[in-house]
C-alpha cells in the first residue's frame, strides 16, 4: 500500500471511530471534542485530495470558530452529564432499517463507482488551488456566493435582535 | 550506511529537523524565561535572578529540575480526559505552528534530498498557521473547565471569549500583506518584500502600517500576554486556566506560552519585517561584517566580566564562554563562505529578538485591561480599523493596477 493509502485509511478510521464517540459519550463536552476530531480528520482526507485550501478553511471555520463557539455555549451553561434513556420505539423501527438502507445505498454507489475513483483525478492541482478558487468564487459562483454572504448577514441579524429584546 | 541515508532521506532528513528545531526552540523558551525576569527585574530596579550560576544564567535549568521533581496533585472530580489531555493539546499545536515557519532563505541539499532552512515548505502556509492557533483555544477552554474551579472556569471561558474576538481581527489584519503578495506562502511573502535590492523600503511595514498595528495587537492577545493576559490576571483569578495544574503540566502551559511568543515574532518579523532580508541596500557588502563586529566586542566584554566576577565559577565559565563567541566572530571574519550562509538567519533572529524584547518590554510597562474595555476594544476599534485597511489596501492596489 502506497502512503497516501495508509494515510486515508487511517483518518477515515479516526473520522469514523470519533463520530461513534460522539454518540456514545454521554458529557456533551467530550461529544464536541469528537466532534472536533472528526472534523480535523476531515480536513485532513480534504487536504489528501489535494484541496489544501478547503482544508485549511475546515480546520479554521468549523474546528476553531463553530466548535469554540459550541464548547463556550457547553461551559456557560454548565451542561452536565445527560442521562440514558430506553431504546426508543421509533429508533427500533424507523431508525434501524433506515441506517441500513443509508449504509448500503452508500456502499452500494461505492462500488458501482471503484473503477472512476481508482483513476488518478484530471488535474488535481489546478482544480482545487486558491487562487482558481477564488477566481471561480468571484466570477461563475458570484451569486451563491454573496446570497451565502447575505444569509448569513441576516443570521447575524436576528441572533442581535433575539439578543436585545431582554432590554 | 550512505546508500540506506540517501534511500530513506525523505523521512529521516525532516525528522532530524524536527528534532534539532525542537532543541533550539525549548532551549530558547528557557532562556526566555531568563531573558524576561532580567529585563523586567531591571525596569523595576532589582537585580533578577542572579545565585544559580553566574548572572544567574542557570536559573532556567533549575526551574526545569524543580518542575519535574513537584508534587503534582490532582483536584478532586475533575474531568480527568480533558485534564490531562488540556495541557497537551496546548504544547503540542505551540510546537506545531513552527513547522511552516522559514527560518532562512537557503535551500540545500543533504543525501540527495533538497530541503529548506524550516521544517515544511507549505504553500499556504499561514493558513495553515492560523488553522494551528484556531485550535490552540482549546487547550487553555478545556483546562479551564475541567479543573473544577470557579477560578479556572472563569479563565477558561475569558480566554476562549478572547481568543475568539482578536482571531478575527488577527486574520484580517494580514489580509493586506497578502494582497500585497499575491500569495499564501510565507517564503513567497519575504521574497516579494525584496524589491530591487533597496533594503528595507520596500518591506511591508510601510505601506501595512496600520495592518502592522491591528496584527501586533492582536497577537499579543491571542498570546494571552500582558496587557490582555485576563485569562490569568492574579489578582482576579488566582492563576486563571491554570490554577490547579502543578508540576510538568504547569511547564507545559509555560513553555507553550512562550513558544506562541516565539511564533508570532515570527510571524511579524516574516510579513511585516522583510524576514530574513536585510534592512540596508544589496549594494553595501560591508554590512555583511555587522554579526562579527557585534559578536567579537561582546565576546570580549563577557570575558572582561568573567575575570572580575565574585564567584569562582563565573571565573571559570564566562571566560569560556566569551572566547567561544569571539572565536564565532573571528571564524565569521575568516570564512566569507560562512558569513554569507548565516546574513539571512541573522536578521531574521535579530529582528525576533527585538520583538521578544518588545513582548517583555511590555510586560513591565502596561497595566492589564479590564474586561469590557477588552472587549469593546477588539470589536469596536481593532476590527473596524483592519476592515478599513483590507479597503484601502485593496482600493490603492485596484488603482495602481489602472
Amino acid at each position: 500500500m502506497s502512503a497516501p493509502v495508509i494515510i486515508f485509511f487511517v483518518l477515515a478510521a479516526m473520522a469514523v471511530l470519533a463520530a461513534i464517540n460522539l454518540i456514545v459519550q454521554r458529557h456533551p463536552i467530550h461529544s464536541a471534542l469528537s466532534l472536533i476530531v472528526v472534523m480535523v480528520a476531515l480536513a485532513g482526507l480534504y487536504l489528501l485530495m489535494g484541496a489544501e485550501f478547503v482544508a485549511a478553511v475546515q480546520i479554521i471555520v468549523y474546528g476553531g470558530a463553530i466548535m469554540v463557539l459550541f464548547i463556550f455555549v457547553i461551559m456557560l451553561l454548565n451542561a452536565g452529564e445527560e442521562d440514558r434513556t430506553n431504546f426508543s420505539k421509533l429508533a427500533l423501527y424507523g431508525g434501524i432499517p433506515l441506517a441500513v438502507v443509508v449504509t448500503g445505498l452508500i456502499a452500494a454507489s461505492m462500488v458501482n463507482s471503484s473503477v472512476a475513483a481508482s483513476l488518478p483525478p484530471a488535474q488535481p492541482v489546478t482544480l482545487t488551488s486558491t487562487r482558481t478558487l477564488s477566481n471561480l468564487l468571484f466570477t461563475e459562483f458570484v451569486y451563491p456566493f454573496e446570497l451565502t454572504s447575505f444569509l448569513i448577514l441576516v443570521a447575524i441579524l436576528g441572533a442581535i435582535v433575539l439578543a436585545q429584546r431582554e432590554n | 550506511v550512505n546508500e540506506f541515508l540517501t534511500h530513506y532521506a525523505y523521512l529521516i532528513v525532516p525528522i532530524a529537523k524536527v528534532a534539532i528545531l525542537v532543541f533550539i526552540v525549548l532551549t530558547v523558551d528557557a532562556y526566555l524565561t531568563w531573558i524576561e525576569r532580567k529585563v523586567i527585574a531591571h525596569i523595576q530596579a532589582r537585580w533578577g535572578p542572579h545565585r544559580v550560576g553566574p548572572h544567574g544564567l542557570l536559573q532556567p535549568l533549575a526551574d526545569g529540575v524543580k518542575f519535574i521533581f513537584k508534587e503534582d496533585p490532582m483536584p478532586a472530580n475533575v474531568d480527568k480526559a480533558a485534564y490531562f489531555l488540556a495541557p497537551f493539546i496546548t504544547l503540542m499545536l505551540a510546537l506545531t505552528s513552527l513547522a511552516v515557519i522559514p527560518f532562512g532563505p537557503q535551500q540545500f541539499t543533504i543525501f540527495g534530498y533538497e530541503t529548506t532552512v524550516g521544517i515544511a515548505d507549505v504553500n499556504i502556509s499561514l493558513l495553515v498557521l492560523f488553522a494551528i492557533t484556531a485550535l490552540g483555544v482549546y487547550g487553555v477552554a478545556l483546562a479551564g473547565w475541567a479543573s473544577n474551579n470557579k477560578y479556572s472556569l472563569l479563565g477558561g471561558l475569558r480566554s476562549s471569549a478572547q481568543m475568539i474576538s482578536y482571531e478575527l481581527a488577527l486574520t484580517l489584519s494580514v489580509v493586506g500583506v497578502l494582497l500585497l503578495a499575491g500569495d499564501f506562502s510565507l517564503r513567497k511573502i519575504v521574497d516579494q518584500q525584496a524589491g530591487a535590492g533597496h533594503g528595507l523600503i520596500s518591506w511591508n511595514i510601510f505601506p501595512q502600517m496600520i495592518g502592522f498595528l491591528c496584527f501586533f495587537i492582536a497577537a499579543i492577545a491571542e498570546t494571552n500576554r500582558v496587557p490582555f493576559d485576563l485569562p490569568e490576571a492574579e489578582s482576579e483569578l488566582v492563576a486563571g486556566f491554570h490554577t490547579e495544574y502543578a508540576s510538568m503540566k504547569f511547564a507545559m502551559f509555560f513553555i507553550a506560552e512562550y513558544t506562541s511568543m516565539i511564533t508570532i515574532s515570527c510571524l511579524a518579523t516574516i510579513m511585516f519585517f522583510g524576514g530574513w532580508l536585510s534592512p540596508f541596500p544589496d549594494s553595501w557588502t560591508f554590512t555583511h561584517y555587522l554579526p562579527s563586529v557585534l559578536m567579537i566586542p561582546f565576546g570580549l566584554w563577557v570575558i572582561f566580566d568573567g575575570i572580575r566576577y565574585e564567584t569562582l565559577f563565573g571565573r571559570m565559565v564566562l571566560p569560556i564562554v566569551g572566547t567561544v563567541l569571539t572565536a564565532i566572530g573571528a571564524a565569521l571574519v575568516l570564512f566569507p563562505v560562512l558569513n554569507d550562509a548565516i546574513q539571512g538567519i541573522f536578521w531574521f533572529l535579530a529582528k525576533v529578538f527585538a520583538f521578544l524584547f518588545v513582548y517583555i518590554w511590555m510586560r513591565g510597562t502596561l497595566p492589564r485591561f479590564r474586561y469590557d474595555q477588552l472587549m469593546s476594544f477588539g470589536w469596536k476599534f481593532l476590527l473596524p480599523v483592519s476592515i478599513a485597511n483590507v479597503v484601502l489596501t485593496s482600493v490603492v492596489i485596484l488603482w495602481r493596477m489602472h
